[in-house]
């Protein structure tokens, strides 16, 4: 059907000035087939997310409880937010969790890539690879379940572990900072290994002669690491972090299913407040201010990054 | 001076892997403890699910857990229900995905900068910001509380058709060339020449939308209020939090069910998973 639309027989190519082909974009049946090519993906990405983006911008600017007609509310719903406590509390929390698992994220998965990384047994790199990123398949709600259980007070494998090399039971869910540390640690656990594959490309990008060169400087171990390596994982370094920010702002299984928010407010996220106001209060409004919140802060983070990046990001 | 350098540094050489290679096996351990020991105490009777410390083989390996969340949630259709959303959004994601992938790859047509543009933002836009207003939008066309409201949204992939638009730009631009010059029009060269050289990236836009979605808990939490179009994830965490602490090792039972799926998918797409992830670093 398409191909009526061009000509059945084209000139043989001549020999060496090789004519310059007829703009496709003149092309009808070209154009008809991107169309419908990209029917599907545009039309989805407009209504699936170009328009839930405009309206969470218009819905936070209206008092709506799905049930009563919406009435328009300015700037109340965000005023409103800057004097509620939970919302205040989430968007720290969330803050606090950021900066301590991406931290501890990117820490443990550059020592573990750095590690295997060195020499050993091709099989057994094999092993260790896998291994770490095994959790990244499993499902965060489920994992979550059973941390549930391991992160218990009384009966937990974790405290049990502890417990061999003499610390005393950590009341890992029912304490204000247990519990942060408890969301901390499984989300960190499931998550470390995406940044571990990331620095394990990394690092095989950077040239062997590097390596050579500084090893003949007399550059070892966390020397050679520090002022060799760590310039030259830079730019997967920032890749890294900037996913594992964005990643972290949104956290929700974790927090939803180990503690529920709790003890008190203290792990309750910004995603989690979002979920509460709109589904299980009604107030729609309200949930669409925190959402461009949480977007304007996830901007704001990232935009940040790229800016701090230019001074210690070195491309080779 | 340099006998005293040396010989700490010889040390380090000769012990250095042994300890090196010993640390990264105890993080394996750690990194795995968690699955095995919900494998090991799934077998076990409820009775002894809280035995401390942790056996890894049971003692009296036994079903009974199995058996108790056959009893008492319906896994067949949760299993059923996860497997039709998931599968349906993957081959959704690799259709659409590779069509318009190689639309922007190598079809010429007004607007193609500022619409790849678009599809490129949207990849920075989370779900979580913008779920009130897509509930509504799903809410409008009454999808809300059905498995197709999961299903139709999901389609569009900003990050597969990126992935897939690169795929084609790697292929040789002479096939095409050669193909239009014996007459082909574009569909023949999409559909004879390229398309099926497209089969590796396809399978990774499939193997992350399967792992993706599979696992996926925060759309049907909130889109599924019935019971009957719960995925595996809802239900498991419902059961949890129906059973209490009492019935440990049938809570872990179901979680051995779900994960099968997914352990399966990283034994044999582990290298498309692998690319997946690294290439874009879009995972959750």
């Amino acid at each position: 059907m398409t191909n009526t639309q061009i000509p059945a027989v084209r000139p043989r190519p001549a020999p060496s000035p090789v004519p310059a082909p007829r703009p496709a974009t003149r092309d009808r049946g070209t154009r008809l087939l991107a169309a419908l090519f990209l029917a599907p993906t545009v039309v989805g990405i407009v209504v699936f997310t170009v328009v839930p983006i405009v309206g969470s911008v218009v819905l936070s600017l209206f008092h709506w409880n799905v049930i009563d007609s919406p009435r328009f509310a300015g700037a109340a719903n965000y005023r409103e937010l800057v004097g509620d406590s939970t919302v205040l509390v989430s968007f720290r929390n969330t803050l606090v969790f950021m900066v301590l698992a991406v931290a501890l994220q990117l820490l443990v998965a550059l020592v573990l890539a750095l590690a295997v990384n060195g020499r050993m047994p091709v099989w057994l790199r094999s092993v260790f690879r896998s291994a770490f990123f095994f959790p990244l398949v499993l499902s965060a709600a489920s994992i979550s379940v059973v941390m549930k259980y391991l992160f218990n007070q009384d009966f937990g494998v974790v405290n049990w572990l502890i417990g061999l090399v003499g610390i005393a039971p950590v009341p890992w869910l029912t304490s204000e900072n247990g519990a942060m540390a408890t969301v901390i640690l499984v989300y960190v656990w499931q998550q470390f290994g995406f940044s571990f594959l990331l620095f394990v490309g990394g690092l095989n990008n950077v040239p062997k002669e590097v390596h050579e060169a500084a090893a003949l400087d007399g550059a070892t171990g966390l020397r050679k690491h520090l002022h060799i390596t760590l310039p030259l994982l830079s730019p997967t370094l920032l890749v890294a972090s900037v996913v594992g920010i964005i990643n972290a702002l949104q956290v929700f299984e974790q927090p939803y299913v180990l503690t529920d928010g709790g003890p008190g407010d203290s792990t309750r996220t910004v995603v989690m407040v979002i979920y509460e106001t709109a589904f299980e209060q009604l107030r729609f409004g309200t949930a669409s201010a925190v959402g461009v919140l949480l977007f304007v802060l996830i901007m704001a983070v990232t935009a940040l990054q790229f800016r701090l990046s230019r001074r210690f990001v070195h491309y080779q | 001076m340099s006998q005293a350098t040396l010989s700490p540094s010889r040390l380090r050489y000769s012990l250095g892997p042994w300890a090196r290679i010993s640390a990264l096996a105890v993080c394996a351990l750690l990194t795995l403890g968690p699955v095995i020991w919900t494998v090991s105490t799934s077998l076990r009777t409820p009775a002894e699910s809280f035995e401390l410390p942790p056996r890894i083989i049971p003692t009296n390996p036994t079903a009974e857990a199995y058996r108790g969340v056959f009893d008492q949630i319906d896994v067949w259709l949760l299993a059923l229900n996860s497997t039709l959303v998931t599968a349906l959004i993957a081959v959704g994601q690799m259709i659409t995905a590779g069509l318009a992938g190689y639309a922007f790859a190598r079809l010429e047509f007004r607007f193609k900068k500022p619409l790849f543009a678009l599809v490129l933002a949207t990849m920075m836009v989370p779900l979580q910001v913008t779920i009130v207003p897509v509930f509504l939008v799903l809410k409008s066309m009454s999808l809300t509380d059905t498995l197709l409201g999961l299903i139709i949204p999901a389609f569009p992939t900003a990050f597969g058709t990126f992935l897939m638009r690169q795929y084609f730009l790697g292929m040789p631009k002479d096939l095409g060339e050669a193909a239009m010059l014996d007459g082909a029009g574009p569909w023949r060269i999409f559909r004879s020449v390229y398309a099926p050289l497209a089969a590796p990236g396809l399978a990774i836009v499939g193997v992350l939308a399967f792992n993706y979605h599979w696992n996926e808990f925060f759309r049907p939490l909130i889109l599924e209020t019935s019971g009957q179009n719960y995925t595996l994830p809802l239900g498991l965490v419902s059961l949890q939090g129906n059973l209490g602490t009492g019935s440990i090792s049938v809570v872990l039972a179901g979680v051995v069910l779900s994960m099968i799926p997914a352990v399966a998918v990283f034994v044999v797409g582990q290298r498309p998973l692998r690319e997946g992830i690294t290439s874009a670093g879009v995972n959750r």
